[in-house]
């Protein structure tokens, strides 16, 4: 499996560390709900098709990544900063100006 | 097998041991039927399953036809008298898991609920061959967990203590006595990580995974539980919120109780339920064979400074295994990184198998749950039943797994041995953590 970096180009696997599902919305921290912190924690959508998940360039430019991969035929259609595609839902809403 | 046969037979009052050895002659494989299917020129033999058409409805559906349905099924069947089951597979019987792993069995864990629920399962490895009348080859040569650190070597003696109070057997090892016990084994593992101990589990071993399957599947069918292969479940039907039975692609099969048993699958036949989101990642795990050597190791041995297990097959061939790759995949086939990682902890164990070369490798679907522990439970839908979470752990856990879920089944409540692995459990904070690592889906 390679991953084309959008910094270093294509890299093999070895380079990267997996750090895991990008679909999980992290709560607030100040949020003291249960079942949404549950949900971040333990609960997953384990996709058999596209799974959007995160990737460090660990061995590399150490950039942390948004990829876009098939978990059936191993396949990368996307990958791209996470800072700029892997935003967590709050912070996304923080930027909006809601608290 | 003959042995054990002998010990039996003396350890029992003499008409009890009369109806045994009568009963083992009757048994459908034994010396005498091949005696007499010889005399008839073997044209008597029985497929060890039927291939019978699904009917429109059973008392329970179980869906996947692996090592884990196939012995719920078989204990449904045996202990709780359910024998209106169908058992329903994807492919054919023995495609997934129980195919696919590396055949190691042990009760070793430190926590009470693992232990427990492993040692079942061990108990039930120790008289399966009988149970089933079928040669399931199992083996109880051990297995020896490495330590390389003094730390380490704590840690084990603490496992140790904890399996002994249990009443499991474990015994440290000093790096002379495993150098005696694996000549083989560099104990320096090339100077980096010596070794300082072990732990071993004597009454651990191996067993022929194909032959479980098989086993678990003639003992289900001849007590009338249908095994229909080709016969994948495409959605489930519902009365209300009620499960009542599954749609597949051999046709409409209804059922006052459906199981699922299904593996590296969870994920996808829970959806076609409504259920989107479980404790649960689908994984790859590699595993490995090499050609056959002659016999030099007769015990599974496990490194701890990465993590490797190896052991010798009856064949010859080193059947060995590592990480999983480490990424969500539902291809069962892996990357090359962690092939090169396992070879090199291989070598590093035995350096006198570097020049020894690889037979073949594939790949398993693993149901990684969030806390390296399995699930066997009621639920989450009314007239329905889960099992799952396995890791890459669910090869030892077959009889009990089986034996559990028939039970919780049958009962609609969890067996002691199960009552704590709920889905449930990682809401309430009762998550069973063997490594005491938090939730990632990397544990076993």
């Amino acid at each position: 499996m390679l991953i084309t970096c959008p910094y270093c180009g294509p890299r093999d696997l070895s380079e990267y560390t997996y750090q895991g599902d990008a679909n999980r919305t992290r709560p607030d921290p100040a949020s003291a709900d249960q079942a949404a912190w549950n949900d971040y924690v333990y609960d997953r959508i384990n996709t058999a098709g596209e799974h959007r998940e995160f990737w460090q360039h660990s061995g590399g430019c150490r950039a942390h990544l948004l990829v876009a991969r098939n978990t059936l035929t191993h396949a990368i259609n996307f990958v791209g900063f996470a800072r700029e595609h892997g935003l967590p839902k709050h912070q996304e809403r923080r930027k909006g100006g809601e608290a | 097998m003959l042995e054990q046969g002998i010990k039996r037979v003396a350890s029992l009052h003499w008409r009890s041991a009369l109806v045994w050895v009568w009963q083992e002659i009757m048994a459908e494989y034994s010396a005498f039927a091949l005696l007499r299917n010889a005399l008839h020129g073997n044209r008597d033999w029985k497929p060890a399953w039927r291939k019978p058409d699904p009917k429109p409805s059973y008392d329970v559906i179980i869906i996947g036809g692996g090592g884990h349905g196939l012995s719920t099924a078989y204990y449904l069947a045996k202990e709780h008298g359910i024998t209106n089951v169908a058992v329903l597979e994807r492919g054919w019987l023995g495609q997934g898991n129980i195919g696919r792993n590396t055949t190691m069995i042990r009760s070793n864990y430190l926590l009470p609920e693992n232990s427990h629920f492993y040692e079942h399962s061990v108990k039930l490895w120790e008289n399966l061959s009988h149970d089933l009348n079928y040669n399931v080859m199992f083996s109880q040569r051990g297995v020896l967990n490495l330590a390389h650190t003094p730390a380490q070597l704590d840690d084990f003696a603490r496992r140790g203590n904890s399996m002994r109070h249990c009443g499991i057997d474990a015994e440290l090892m000093t790096p002379d006595e495993i150098k005696r016990f694996i000549p083989a084994l560099d104990i320096s593992v090339g100077g980096r990580f010596p070794v300082v101990g072990g732990l071993i589990q004597r009454r651990a071993g191996t067993a022929r995974h194909d032959a479980v399957a098989w086993g678990y599947a003639r003992g289900a069918d001849r007590r009338g539980v249908d095994i229909i292969e080709n016969c994948e479940v495409t959605g489930f039907l519902r009365d209300g919120d009620r499960i009542v039975g599954v749609t597949t692609t051999r046709g409409e099969i209804r059922a006052e109780k459906t199981a699922v048993a299904v593996a590296g699958n969870t994920g996808a036949v829970m959806k076609l339920a409504g259920i989107e989101r479980l404790p649960i990642e689908t994984h790859v795990l590699q595993a490995f064979v090499s050609e056959g050597l002659k016999p030099f190791m007769d015990s599974v041995v496990t490194f701890g400074a990465g993590h490797l297990y190896v052991t010798q097959s009856d064949k010859g061939g080193m059947v060995f295994g590592g990480d999983i790759d480490g990424y969500n995949t539902y291809a069962q086939r892996g990357n090359l990184p962690i092939v090169e990682e396992v070879m090199a902890e291989m070598v590093a164990l035995f350096p006198g198998l570097a020049r020894v070369r690889l037979l073949r490798s594939w790949g398993g679907l693993m149901d990684m749950s969030m806390d390296g522990t399995p699930i066997i439970t009621t639920g989450p839908l009314p007239g329905m039943y889960l099992n799952c979470g396995w890791c890459y752990g669910g090869f030892k856990a077959t009889p009990a797994s089986g034996w559990c879920f028939a039970y919780t089944i049958a009962q609609d409540r969890p067996h002691k041995f199960n009552a704590a692995m709920t889905l449930d459990r990682f809401k309430r904070g009762f998550i069973i953590d063997e490594k005491g690592q938090g939730a990632t889906p990397r544990l076993h």
